[in-house]
């Protein structure tokens, strides 16, 4: 790939370099404009460039700044998952069920994002309506790892993941039910942070299990996650999840020392399935969190391992409540010539969804249908309580949990996309948090032959102020997450 | 658990989705294994364990006053329809 340098890559770089006059907003939306253009038919990151918009709202954010009206991200380029309706945007959410839908209003996070002065890119690959952990599933491709372009990105935000690592976008929203922002971020060798649940609006974000779904974030630094989250987060009336708590300053909480930090590390986390150069990059920055002056212990979550096949059961369940609102009718797509309304539902389904999103909508058709219901789905909510107190017991004597963002590192597009328990167990770290509602992060902490190796960080409810200071207090003393593929540097 | 054809063509039809025939052989078969692995629960001891459907403790579902708060903008709304009349969404029709 050939395309423009750039001034720098991180959004904390990009903002001091705008508010000193080196550059301005629109100089910087055209480098990233042309290297998203550049890297298109390679990595297949976007759905959408909205080119002209962008301009546009560099132009003005230059205005303001020139008026003194610039706060802190006022001209950062951005991009959004596809996932986040945007206004007389197409929001596809990666499905062909979605392919020709306009949305006539902004998400809260977008609506957010840009009254804090961010410029949007456009739009990110992702798995079909969020459901996958490697790209593949979308209706547009799969997106490609930038690190190489044989293995998937990870997913479902693999589009915003792999955006991020070729800095094509400086920073970018996701999402995350199961692992999907932590999980790619680790594939790609980037910073991903999963709030708590309600801390961020989910309105205006296709719904997929909202019991688990939570919006977040794909950056290169820690920095740069807390300025950006500081500007999405807060209470939302048009979210009935959302939570009515004051959004602490992240970028304030950054630089406090870890002296006295208590951590946990989840013994059956490192039990089984975990490849050993990945056991030893994530044994490596440990060492550096104690060499910050961090405690290390070892806790036991005894439930933990009970979390993929629960998810297996809540989120399709979930999954095929709200995908139901898909019937060819209102918006989506329609099926041609309808025999009966039963053959427009069924055909407009069946042809609109594809071949993961029936399986999940049939799963869950299944746990929640009669005589099934109580041995599937009430015994899964019993078993994610349990779950969740192991969690909670944990919590009562460490601060943050450090282990495997993932088993493994990025697979080869194609390895596992005929056999989904396989597919499903590259989230067998991440899913826990979303049970439990908590936050979670993955940090870039070295390579295994090549490809990246991310740290998983998990905390109690609301400790994402503790979280982002302990990502980037491990940032300053490591360079791991500032190391760009060759082929995009 | 073992699937069978006519469970999947069950399943498919209760969740409003047309398979084609050629899909129908592999979800008898993923779903079969889906059902096998989640099928682990069973041996979690939970008697006495509440079901959780909220992740956040002692949080429940918030409800807003029942008041007006938003205008009609069924035009704008409706551009996405795939067919409407008369600002009507309009379906094959339901009664004879």
């Amino acid at each position: 790939m050939t395309a423009p340098a750039l001034p720098a890559t991180t959004v904390a770089g990009l903002a001091r370099g705008l508010a000193a006059g080196r550059w301005s907003s629109v100089e910087l939306t055209q480098a990233y404009l042309a290297r998203v253009t550049a890297s298109q038919s390679e990595l297949n990151a976007f759905v959408t460039v909205t080119a002209e918009a962008a301009l546009a709202a560099a132009a003005a954010a230059d205005a303001a700044r020139a008026a003194g009206k610039a706060s802190a991200l006022t001209g950062v380029p951005i991009a959004h998952k596809d996932i986040f309706c945007t206004r007389d945007v197409l929001t596809t959410c990666g499905s062909k069920m979605l392919a020709n839908f306009v949305s006539p209003y902004d998400a809260t996070v977008v609506a957010k994002l840009a009254a804090a002065g961010t410029v949007n890119l456009g739009k990110l690959n992702m798995d079909e309506f969020a459901m996958g952990s490697s790209n593949e599933t979308s209706f547009f491709g799969p997106v490609r790892n930038p690190w190489d372009i044989k293995r998937v990105p990870g997913g479902s935000s693999g589009g915003s993941a792999a955006a991020v690592a070729a800095r094509i976008a400086p920073a970018a929203t996701a999402t995350d039910t199961g692992g999907s922002i932590r999980q790619p971020a680790a594939l790609c060798g980037v910073t991903g942070i999963k709030p708590t649940y309600g801390r961020v609006s989910r309105y205006g974000m296709i719904a997929f299990a909202s019991s688990l779904d939570q919006a977040g974030l794909i950056t290169v630094s820690a920095e740069d996650a807390a300025m950006l989250l500081g500007a999405m987060s807060g209470f939302d009336p048009r979210d009935s999840t959302s939570v009515d708590r004051e959004v602490p300053d992240y970028v304030a909480a950054l630089d406090a020392p870890l002296a006295g930090l208590k951590i946990g590390l989840v013994r059956e986390f490192f039990e089984k399935g975990l490849d050993a150069q990945c056991e030893q990059r994530i044994r490596e920055a440990i060492a550096v969190y104690e060499k910050l002056g961090a405690s290390v212990r070892e806790v036991s979550c005894p439930n933990l391992p009970l979390s993929v096949p629960t998810y297996y059961v809540v989120a399709p369940a979930e999954c095929s409540s709200n995908l139901a609102r898909f019937d060819g009718v209102r918006f989506g797509h329609r099926c041609e010539s309808p025999r009966n309304l039963n053959d427009l539902y069924s055909r407009s389904r069946g042809e609109g969804f594809g071949a993961e999103v029936k399986r999940r909508i049939m799963t869950g058709t299944y746990v929640l249908s009669a005589g099934y219901y109580d041995a599937y789905y009430i015994k899964a909510q019993r078993v994610r309580q349990l779950i969740s107190a192991d969690f909670a017991r944990a919590f009562e004597s460490v601060d943050l949990l450090l282990g495997p963002t993932s088993p493994t590192t990025a697979f080869e597009i194609g390895a596992k996309v005929d056999d989904p328990i396989t597919m499903y167990l590259n989230d067998i770290y991440t899913i826990g948090a979303n049970l439990a509602g908590l936050p979670g992060m993955s940090i870039p902490v070295g390579f295994a032959d090549g490809l990246p190796v991310g740290l998983q960080l998990v905390g109690p409810h609301f400790s994402e102020a503790r979280m982002l200071n302990a990502a980037h207090r491990y940032q300053l003393e490591t360079d791991w997450h500032l190391r760009v593929p060759a082929a995009y540097a | 658990m073992s699937l069978t054809r006519k469970d999947i063509e069950n399943i498919a039809r209760l969740a409003r989705l047309e398979l084609a025939e050629t899909e129908i052989p592999v979800y008898v078969d993923s779903l079969s294994k889906i059902l096998d692995f989640v099928g682990e629960l069973e041996r979690a001891p939970t008697d006495g364990i509440t079901p959780m459907a909220h992740p956040m403790p002692g949080l429940a579902q918030r409800l807003r006053a029942d008041e007006v708060t938003e205008t009609d903008a069924h035009q704008r709304y409706q551009r996405n329809a795939p067919q409407v009349e008369a600002g009507l969404y309009l379906v094959p029709k339901v009664i004879e």
